[in-house]
């Protein structure tokens, strides 16, 4: 087996084995490659089956027009449940403060909306489309990774995970969050996408837009929720993104990579890491991902 | 291109999470954004001159903190020839469950050495726990030669004693580099200064090494993960077993038996990818058809008529107890191996292996957290095993504790 047909393998196995474990799982979908990834694997895990779980969109309201369009063509493709919450609705029936600042990111309300839907369905395994090459305290997560009933991470109460025999028990209340793509790094779900000829939303490649560039020199999409100063700079880029995720805190990479072959080309040749290029939520601090994950963040 | 996965193991302070730091940094899989941040790290926590690469895998505040690895780090690179996933474990003895989880699903192990104390308790205990999990390949990287002034005999005599603690344990091949991983020699580049060694370095050792992919068992085996029924009107009948061949090849008209159920049936069809296949292989997701409608479900074993696989409730095995809590008589348990699960029981403490001479020593006491027991395990209902030597597979369990649903520990089928 080449290694793309072992890590699509490895992942088909996680989900069924979600599928024959739990009772109430969902799939947690953003319309980013990653989850759209797995959309593809639940495919060719359960068809001519329906899927064994709803898909879930944790909605910050600070989507991409194109990511929500895509999202809504492949729902209707296949057929499938999509359950959709706002962080718009949670902010106001928690009385929630919403972002605030130059870039007023719904990162870590979202979290608050994610714990209320599960616990509305009473979901006891969230499929999600982390990889562990991505951030380093995701290279410590297993691959069914245990919540409590506040949807907490314990990196030091992980349950040992051997061989591919996985322990999805849980009491009532606490849930099961599970990554069949852990092992796969950015260039194996490029290399996927091309090899199963995957479509992908538009801003992937690129197009020409409008961005500020901030203090570190990253191009930020603009938008009605930023804040515009009057000493920013404004530029005109051939750009695309490397993530997709809150509009107010995803940067945009320059980029002419109008296929996924040069997409493929320009990833191979880059120096800087894709959460490095795009994320400007785990620059607050080192530890910042360990944290939001502590807290209940998928 | 194939894919390798390998994991590293070694004391405290052999400089495992260094070597790994090495192997990225000089192959030039670090991107230059988290090369900054490291290079920053290592600023304030006093490093001067070189960056601090165990920083790398370190991923958790209270790894940093306190300078040791706790969990298991997964690394991952790509040459030119291969991928690698590298599963970084933690040395310190209070953390071996780790280790095991890190290093049950790999191909090839490597255990540093520090060229200094030579073999140490660590190195038996890990190197058990390889044999134990009938891991092809072990790899030693005797590090940190330049504190013995790359002397050859230093490498030599740990080689000869290595290889004589090793003996009983069974492993298929044993391999040996002299390495510094701090300054980099033997590691992606040739040192210069270990100019006796003739060998390749870990990076070309890592490009080139055969991997060995099982299995050892040419027996097919399949599990039933999930049953697929869609229930539509126009696939009313459809009645799909979903599962990964544990190992061998099945094919479409093929005998079948059915465990525990002892049934007989044929293989109807086989679809893979949603297409219609005549045969498929070790590792690959399949949905199987049978030809009688049968009660099959979740955990059921198919193999072909003519081949044999122990059913038994009765099971002698080596466990890895891994809860912080030691092993309380009667305590209720249960199996799982792979999709399978049964409720069981310990009936009997074998004995402990002790770590310095492999032997099962006859010992009263409980299972403390770590310790390596051969046991008796009872279950309620019937498993379809291997032996774990001739299957790693179907010879692999762990056991979860009822009560507060953890995984206790990990076993192989004696």
């Amino acid at each position: 087996m080449d290694y793309l047909d072992q890590l699509e393998a490895e992942a088909i196995y996680i989900l069924r084995e979600v599928a024959g474990q739990f009772d109430r799982p969902a799939l947690l979908f953003s319309g980013g490659k990653d989850s759209i990834c797995l959309v593809h694997l639940a495919l060719k895990a359960f068809r001519p089956g329906k899927f064994p779980f709803p898909l879930v969109h944790v909605d910050t309201g600070h989507n991409f027009q194109e990511v929500l369009n895509y999202r809504d063509q492949i729902v209707s493709e296949i057929g499938e449940k999509l359950i959709i919450r706002k962080v718009e609705d949670t902010i106001i029936q928690r009385n929630l403060q919403d972002g605030k600042g130059k870039f007023p990111s719904r990162n870590v309300l979202q979290t608050y909306t994610l714990l209320d839907v599960i616990e509305e369905f009473e979901f006891d395994a969230c499929i999600g489309g982390a990889r562990r090459d991505e951030e380093k305290a995701r290279a410590k997560e297993r691959i069914f990774s245990v919540r409590d009933e506040f949807g907490q991470w314990d990196p030091k109460k992980q349950r040992p995970e051997i061989w591919d025999i996985y322990n999805g028990r849980v009491d009532k209340g606490e849930n099961v969050r599970v990554f069949p793509i852990s092992n796969w790094t950015e260039l194996d779900v490029w290399n996927y996408i091309k090899r199963e000829k995957i479509e992908l939303p538009s801003i992937y490649f690129t197009h020409k837009r409008d961005c500020l560039i901030t203090e570190n020199g990253q191009l930020m999409n603009i938008n009605q929720f930023i804040q515009l100063d009057e000493n920013d700079t404004i530029v005109t880029r051939n750009v695309r993104y490397r993530t997709v995720g809150d509009m107010t805190c995803t940067a945009a990479v320059e980029s002419v990579a109008s296929s996924v072959d040069e997409i493929i080309d320009e990833i191979t040749e880059t120096k800087i890491s894709e959460r490095g290029a795009t994320r400007m939520d785990d620059r607050a601090s080192e530890a910042a991902m360990e944290d939001r994950k502590k807290n209940g963040y998928f | 291109m194939k894919l390798l996965r390998f994991f590293t193991a070694g004391n405290v302070d052999d400089g495992k999470s260094t070597l790994i730091g090495r192997l990225l940094y000089d192959s030039k899989s670090i991107s230059t954004d988290i090369l900054e941040t490291l290079t920053k790290q290592s600023k304030s926590a006093g490093f001067n001159t070189e960056i601090d690469l165990a920083l790398l895998t370190d991923g958790l505040r209270a790894e940093r903190e306190q300078g040791i690895t706790i969990d298991v780090a997964y690394k991952y690179f790509t040459t030119d020839k291969r991928k690698f996933i590298i599963a970084d474990t933690p040395g310190h003895a209070q953390y071996t469950r780790n280790m095991f989880t890190g290093a049950s699903n790999t191909d090839l192990a490597i255990i540093l050495i520090d060229a200094r104390n030579g073999i140490t308790e660590q190195t038996k205990r890990h190197s058990i726990i390889t044999g134990t999990l009938a891991i092809p390949h072990i790899l030693i990287c005797v590090n940190k030669m330049d504190l013995v002034d790359f002397k050859e005999e230093v490498f030599e005599q740990i080689k000869k004693d290595y290889l004589a603690f090793a003996e009983p344990l069974g492993i298929k091949k044993i391999s040996f580099i002299p390495v510094s991983a701090l300054a980099g020699d033997n590691v992606v580049n040739k040192s210069e200064k270990i100019n006796w060694y003739k060998g390749t370095t870990l990076f070309d050792f890592l490009e080139n090494v055969e991997i060995d992919h099982e299995e050892t068992s040419k027996e097919s085996r399949f599990q039933v993960q999930y049953v697929i029924r869609p229930q539509t009107d126009e696939l009313h009948d459809y009645r799909g077993y979903a599962g990964s061949i544990l190992s061998g090849t099945f094919r479409k008209g093929d005998k079948i038996s059915i465990y525990p159920l002892d049934s007989q049936t044929t293989i109807e069809k086989i679809e893979k990818n949603g297409l219609e296949v005549h045969e498929a292989h070790a590792g690959e997701p399949i949905i199987i058809h049978l030809s009688d409608d049968l009660d099959v479900s979740r955990g059921s074993t198919i193999l072909p008529f003519n081949q044999s696989i122990q059913n038994d409730n009765n099971i002698e095995a080596t466990i890895c107890w891994m809860d912080n809590k030691s092993f309380q008589n009667g305590q209720k348990l249960i199996f799982q191996q792979n999709s399978f699960t049964s409720k069981a029981v310990i009936k009997e403490v074998i004995g402990k292996i002790n770590i310095h001479s492999y032997k099962v020593e006859e010992g009263e006491g409980q299972i403390q957290l770590n310790e390596l027991c051969k046991v008796h395990i009872k279950t309620a209902e019937n498993v379809s095993f291997d032996s774990y030597k001739h299957n790693r597979k179907t010879g692999a369990f762990i056991l979860i504790n009822e009560n507060t649903n953890n995984t206790v520990a990990a076993g192989v089928i004696l």
